[in-house]
């Protein structure tokens, strides 16, 4: 990682460094190649070239045809689009959809939105105590109303896998479109829109190394969609705005770096993560790993405490160089705790105590032995101040 | 480096002031937050000061609580400390916000739980000594009362866990 002071950086699932390789080959794209992909010109034809070169690196890694990707300028923007899209251009076949209860804030404010203002009705799904879908929920969910299921790939937060060929099977067999919020899984895990039945799938840049402000939308052809955002024509008429060129160049790079080291880094994080989760949870009395103990991603560990709360845990590891995050009340902007841990069965005191700890491509063996020694005394000397002990 | 808090509610948070028990208290003020769920416990021991006068001679906490309710536990301990009891029922939240350089605007509750424990603290020690309590203490008292049975609630589990391990060492 490009570093200016020794931090130890676990919150990849927050948002990831930029590839060197991915600044690179964004670069030209600010300073000489800045034309706008619209105009007629020699400058706006390489952008719009440059831009399709992109799109078709992005669809082969899903298994897509190249004119069913859409950039937009975040995975919060894809989902929206998803969701209300597709709500818009269906809502004469049916005012149902079916999410998931720990589905990113992005999708619940989206559905509860078209509840609230277009007369649609949401189911939102419950999970089992990993936080996994019952495919056969869905099934049973399904009505002749339903247009719309939409289950993430992977959790944010805890990191469990959905089974989502299952659930794609499901809603290709009742006629229902199936949407997947990818975004913490896109260029790390397989992904075959067609072998999974995905209708459409939120694919984001900055959790992959690359930059902010770019990810897609997959929309499978023939998907009635209508677009959120109006006035250009610019990605097949269903996202009006000026193209991000440079983002998009280096979403596209940041994928196929991703890609090319997926099954390697994968390895390698899996091991770091088990033998981060295994010292903490031996270390340190009275903790739990959240989600899902095998099908979850090879990057998350999510833990409670007992006794303690989570921003304090979080900012006692940032005064030793450490940057994690947590579902606790007190760090989010309504003093709600984090409402996917509550779906998982947490009580909100133990959602109160949780911590997340992501890794990434910069992740070695050194910080995690830094990490299990130091969170145990952070852990013990919140308990003492604590009024509940052991 | 930047922070979400000011240097003061850091120094107050990583090292904590009078944080702990104190056997034998005079008052305790047990106190919880419903909105985020933080509790703090506030223990006070009351002696006369040389013109006669009742002071806090020692006080101590103990708070399960994020970062902003940890360092204003810490700073009202300071604030009370050698204080009369009349004194010491006037520092409020402004008071305590004032002395940490600031909180941010979503944390300003956390002061308030470290007042409220306060006056539990006092409220505690002058009705256990049959010693007259005031209108105003009185209703602050009730206000604190409701909020605290539901907290008790939340946290029964821990909570009596803690009274088996204090009779233990008994």
């Amino acid at each position: 990682m490009p570093k200016t002071k020794k931090t130890v950086y676990l919150d990849y699932a927050a948002t990831t460094p930029v590839d060197p390789q991915v600044l690179k080959a964004m670069l030209p794209y600010f300073l000489t190649r800045f034309g706008n992909s619209m105009s007629l010109h020699a400058l706006g034809q390489e952008a719009k070239s440059v831009l399709e070169q992109s799109r078709k690196q992005i669809a082969k890694i899903i298994g897509a045809k190249t004119s069913e990707i859409v950039f937009t300028g975040s995975a919060s923007e894809s989902n929206n689009l998803a969701i209300k899209g597709v709500a818009f251009a269906n809502k004469d076949r049916g005012r149902h959809i079916i999410i998931s209860s720990i589905e990113h804030p992005c999708i619940m404010q989206s559905a509860a939105f078209l509840e609230k203002h277009a007369g649609f009705t949401i189911t939102r799904l419950k999970v089992d105590k990993f936080g996994q879908v019952n495919p056969a929920d869905i099934a049973k969910a399904i009505t002749k109303e339903t247009i719309l299921v939409s289950i993430m790939h992977a959790n944010n937060e805890f990191g469990t896998i959905e089974p989502i060929a299952k659930i794609g099977q499901i809603c290709r067999d009742k006629g229902v479109l199936f949407h997947t919020d990818a975004s913490q899984t896109f260029a790390k895990l397989l992904i075959d829109v067609n072998k999974m039945k995905i209708d459409l799938l939120t694919a984001s840049s900055h959790k992959i190394y690359g930059p902010k402000g770019a990810a897609c939308l997959y929309i499978r052809s023939g998907t009635g969609i209508e677009p959120i955002l109006h006035g250009g024509s610019q990605e097949f008429n269903r996202r009006a705005s000026t193209i991000n060129v440079p983002a998009i160049v280096g979403f596209a790079k940041a994928s196929t770096i991703c890609v090319k080291r997926m099954a390697r880094e994968n390895k390698r994080l899996a091991s770091l993560r088990d033998k981060l989760i295994k010292g903490v949870l031996s270390r340190i009395s009275r903790s739990r790993l959240n989600g899902h103990p095998k099908l979850r991603l090879a990057n998350n560990a999510n833990f409670s405490f007992d006794f303690v709360e989570g921003e304090s845990i979080i900012l006692s590891l940032n005064a030793l160089g450490i940057a994690a995050s947590t579902g606790s009340a007190c760090s989010s902007d309504k003093l709600e705790p984090s409402h996917v841990l509550l779906a998982i069965g947490l009580r909100i005191e133990q959602a109160h105590g949780s911590l997340r700890l992501t890794l990434g491509r910069w992740t070695t063996e050194k910080d995690i032995n830094y990490v299990l020694k130091v969170l145990p005394k952070i852990i013990k000397n919140l308990r003492i101040i604590s009024p509940f002990k052991i | 480096m930047s922070s979400l808090y000011s240097s003061k509610v850091m120094e107050h948070f990583l090292h904590p002031k009078n944080m702990g028990k104190i056997k034998n208290a005079d008052g305790i003020g047990k106190v919880g937050n419903l909105t985020c769920g933080d509790v703090m416990w506030l223990y006070i021991k009351v002696a006369k000061n040389k013109s006669g006068k009742e002071i806090i001679k020692d006080i101590k906490f103990e708070t399960f609580g994020c970062v902003a309710a940890l360092a204003t536990s810490s700073a009202i301990t300071e604030l009370a400390k050698g204080q009369t009891l009349d004194k010491a029922l006037k520092i409020n939240r402004a008071k305590i916000v004032k002395s940490l350089g600031g909180l941010p605007l979503i944390k300003i509750h956390c002061s308030v739980l470290a007042a409220d424990a306060l006056d539990e603290a006092v409220y505690d020690y002058l009705q256990k000594n049959k010693k007259e309590i005031s209108l105003d203490l009185q209703k602050r008292h009730e206000i604190i009362l409701k909020s605290k049975e539901s907290i008790e609630h939340r946290y029964h589990d821990w909570i009596s866990l803690e009274e088996q391990l204090r009779h233990k060492k008994k």
